[in-house]
């Protein structure tokens, strides 16, 4: 058996549109991410024990909300979200129907590595800010968050990676992907060599996002 | 410039009262270098933030530059804490922007000053403190000294009326720490800058401080010129901060004394007296003899002093007493 016929069942053009499905779920899921999820995370930290808005109440609702979302298996979120996700963008299919599960999914996660990031900050230099008599604002925006930038960069590529393996999942609204990919052809008709190159591809895509990811830390650490 | 008037604050730990400050009166002259001295625990760290309000007083009040400060809403309060610089003992300098940056910092918070005006600041004030080389650098790669020296330029970027300095030099070696005290002392003398600095250590007061007041268990319990505290410690926490300095044990030293015959006095001499020639004229007029027991000569600040402990016999003593009572030289008489 040659490679050639090892490959037999692989169409690489639907490889080629697999890849690209994951990338923009991946990408668009990340965004939004980012966006709900920093601000999330912040304020988390300010309401937590001890910080600038101390507040034992919000600082609880809050992580329950953030808790519940965690415990749910993405699975049933992307589920559950279906009606929600059809208010929002019209659909509930293809990857625009995947979107709002993965940023519901993955924000309440980002906003808890972000709070873990910003407590790492050392409290002398809030201290120091404040005495500089800088507003809660200026704290956050000149020293909280630019010292707690590789912590959030770090944050970030995590949460990308455990996106790439949430859209594995989105296969279920029809959303496609490499990991749809990979269940349908390589699992439910026996054909390993599809299994293989999705598989091979979700590496490489992982490994790069946490080269990535690193070498960003490693240039925004000044220590 | 600084006034406390029964200034006490509370601290409320599982449901009970924890005293961290008793009420508290104070005064710090303006131009001062004013040093508050304690163990860890006694209430100076929690004294020196009520100053710029980084600790709100459970009562009292606290007066800065003839403003009472523990009225202050939000954004007067903004206003006095760039008019009181503070350095901290882990400097808590932001690891991601540079020494310049850094320096800026107060100046870009405040938004008063225009880019180049910034510029031109924070390169006179890196100029001052030695460090004009190493403006585009990280803080990580600084040595503690010179951390502490940017420390010291941002927290004189907003030109402020006050210092406050909490364990400014703990952290430095002692080479380290004399030079950034030097600086300081140049810093109060240049600008005319009131210092409050708390630290654990006599000898830090010794070389920077006019003044001291001596903190236990949230009390000041001995204030004064240092000179005066430090050659005559009255409460038993000071007496242990100047014997820490001094590395003697008092006990130790009349012990080892008992076989030494005469009478035992301790001099002290301080500014002009420590150079003039009293011990050769008062033995040659009274006919004593003496043996120099134990001695200093040092500085406190820029007042020179002199500490010594003598065993003197034969001759007329009372005539030699009254003559050390006479010049202007402290006696205390051990034995």
């Amino acid at each position: 058996m040659d490679t050639l016929t090892f490959f037999a069942n692989v169409d690489w053009r639907e490889i080629w549109e697999a890849t690209q499905d994951t990338l923009l779920m991946l990408g668009g899921s990340l965004v939004f991410t980012v966006v709900l999820g920093l601000p999330l995370g912040v304020l988390l930290f300010l309401c937590g024990p001890r910080q600038l808005f101390e507040n034992r109440l919000a600082y609880m609702a809050l992580s329950f909300v953030v808790n519940v979302l965690r415990s749910l298996p993405f699975i049933i979120l992307l589920i559950v979200m279906i009606p929600f996700t059809v208010l929002l963008t019209g659909t509930s299919l293809g990857v625009a129907g995947a979107i709002p599960p993965l940023v519901v999914g993955a924000t309440p996660f980002f906003a808890r590595l972000v709070e873990t990031a910003l407590r790492e900050v050392d409290r002398g230099i809030i201290e120091a800010t404040q005495a500089m008599g800088a507003t809660t604002r200026q704290i956050i925006l000149s020293a909280l968050l630019p010292e707690a930038r590789p912590g959030i960069i770090a944050a970030i590529t995590v949460t990308a990676i455990t996106l790439v393996s949430y859209t594995a999942m989105a296969g279920v609204v029809g959303a496609g992907g490499l990991g749809d990919l990979a269940i349908r052809f390589g699992y439910q008709r026996f054909q390993t060599d599809v299994m293989i190159v999705t598989v091979v591809l979700l590496l490489v895509l992982v490994q790069v996002l946490q080269s990535v990811g690193d070498r960003l830390v490693v240039h925004f650490s000044r220590k | 410039m600084i006034e406390f008037h029964d200034v006490h604050k509370t601290y409320r730990v599982a449901g009970r009262d924890i005293p961290a400050l008793h009420p508290t009166q104070l005064t710090v002259p303006r131009g001062q270098v004013f040093g508050l001295i304690g163990h860890s625990g006694a209430g100076k760290s929690t004294l020196l933030r009520l100053i710029n309000r980084l600790e709100q007083p459970s009562g009292g009040r606290v007066i800065v530059d003839g403003e009472e400060v523990t009225a202050f809403g939000a954004t007067q309060l903004r206003r006095l804490r760039q008019q009181v610089g503070m350095i901290f003992q882990h400097f808590n300098l932001l690891a991601s922007r540079t020494v310049a940056d850094n320096v800026a910092l107060p100046l870009r918070l405040a938004g008063e000053l225009p880019g180049r005006a910034i510029d031109e600041r924070v390169a006179s004030l890196l100029a001052r403190v030695g460090l004009a080389d190493h403006a585009r650098k990280y803080p990580a790669q600084l040595s503690g000294g010179q951390k502490q020296r940017v420390g010291i330029a941002r927290a004189l970027a907003t030109q402020p009326k006050v210092l406050l300095c909490d364990e400014a030099t703990s952290a430095l070696d002692p080479q380290t720490t004399a030079s950034v005290l030097q600086l300081l002392a140049e810093i109060n003398r240049e600008l005319n800058l009131t210092i409050v600095l708390i630290t654990h250590e006599m000898d830090v007061i010794r070389r920077v401080c006019d003044q001291v007041a001596v903190m236990d268990a949230g009390r000041i319990v001995e204030q004064g010129a240092v000179a005066d505290v430090f050659l005559h410690p009255r409460h038993p926490t000071t007496k242990r901060f100047v014997q820490e300095t001094e590395q003697v044990d008092e006990h130790e030293q009349h012990d080892n004394f008992a076989h030494v015959p005469g009478r035992i006095v301790r001099l002290t001499f301080q500014g002009e007296a420590t150079y003039a020639p009293l011990l050769g004229h008062v033995a040659r007029e009274t006919g004593v003899d003496y043996s120099i027991l134990a001695g200093r000569i040092d500085r406190i600040k820029d007042t020179p002093y002199g500490q010594m402990t003598l065993a003197i016999s034969g001759g007329d003593l009372d005539a030699a007493f009254a003559r050390f009572a006479a010049a202007d030289v402290h006696m205390e008489v051990l034995r």
